[in-house]
């Protein structure tokens, strides 16, 4: 879900980032609010996993990869807020270090997994969850649940994205000029392989590490209620 | 929270394990994430690279590209899990790094 530059055109770039600006000040405000210092480590861990579990490519037999980004997990435990910052900062790193995600599609890419993943997630599971104890079982699958919805709905408007461009723009040729497939075949692409696979596993890690939280910290699980 | 210690050491356990990222996908012949392609692979799916891509895509050079050292793209599975795990390390510090400073500026001082 990492697009990289130069499948995006400049438009659908500048949009995103126009886009990005005020919702990272308007996070670090929400976040000067809310974050306790104590509650430092944990941002720096929650950035850290997420980083790390999306080096964990999952094969589909003979044909693409993907991975999930944890995010969910973060926004359970920080709130959507520290947890668009947390992503970001993985985002940012990726990009520059090891040139996963592009430059110019940054605000894009952050936008997908930094911003719809932790609120779809952290929506999903409020829904789910309701007021259901802190140590229930049906937290745990409120959690499962919030992050397969919250992935799925990233790489279906990354497909989105992708799919806009041949819309966007064209050489005279008639060649595209960015990401060559068109709606028909990236939503399609990205919603199938989300759907069927790389959904399940960021329900089950965030499942499995709520289910741990619960018994280890069950404390931090009440948080997204406040923020 | 009293036991981030185990999630700092969960975290290095999973660093460690990281190169399955990368033996998984080569052991089940999986290319690429979709929409990730390079040039080369974009050539022989639609026959050509489109222009502004080929622009756009040379924008960064990434000093660790796909988590490896530069020219180590043929290196053997092994040396390249190497380069994942020390891609691992140094990126997740870095990380733990940024975010650390981003949460010390942004957070309540009291409690």
């Amino acid at each position: 879900m990492h697009i990289p530059d130069g499948y995006l055109g400049p438009a659908t770039s500048g949009v995103f980032y126009a886009v990005m600006i005020p919702l990272w000040m308007a996070a670090s405000r929400i976040v000067k609010k809310t974050l306790n210092a104590r509650q430092v480590p944990l941002l720096a861990i929650g950035a850290a996993f997420s980083f790390v579990i999306m080096m964990f490519n999952i094969p589909i037999p003979g044909g693409s990869t993907g991975h999930a980004v944890g995010g969910v997990l973060v926004a359970i435990l920080l709130g959507p807020w520290a947890a668009m910052i947390a992503i970001t900062v993985a985002l940012v790193i990726q990009a520059l270090l090891f040139g996963d995600g592009g430059i110019t599609a940054l605000g894009a890419n952050c936008f997908n997994m930094a911003v719809v993943i932790p609120f779809v997630g952290v929506g999903t599971y409020r829904l789910i969850a309701g007021g259901a104890p802190l140590e229930s079982k049906r937290r745990v699958i409120a959690a499962g649940l919030a992050g397969y919805i919250g992935l799925n709905a990233a790489a279906i408007l990354a497909g989105v994205e992708f799919g806009l461009q041949p819309v966007l723009s064209q050489s005279a040729a008639g060649q595209a000029l960015y990401c060559p497939y068109g709606f028909r075949i990236a939503v399609p692409a990205m919603a199938g392989e989300h759907l069927l696979i790389f959904g399940w596993v960021e329900a089950l890690v965030t499942a499995l590490v709520i289910k741990y939280m619960q018994k280890q910290a069950p404390e931090l699980l009440g948080k997204e209620v406040r923020s | 929270m009293k036991n981030t210690k185990k999630l700092w050491m969960g975290l290095g356990l999973l660093i460690l394990l990281s190169p399955l990222g990368l033996i998984l996908p080569d052991h089940f012949k999986a290319g690429s994430a979709w929409g990730e392609w390079g040039t080369d692979e974009l050539q022989s799916r639609v026959g050509y690279v489109p222009q502004g891509l080929q622009k756009l895509g040379e924008f960064w050079k990434a000093p660790l590209p796909d988590y490896a050292f530069k020219g180590w793209e043929d290196k053997g599975l092994a040396r390249l899990s190497t380069a994942y795990v020390f891609s691992g390390i140094v990126g997740a510090a870095l990380v733990v790094l940024l975010a650390w400073l981003l949460g010390r500026a942004l957070a309540r001082k009291n409690e």
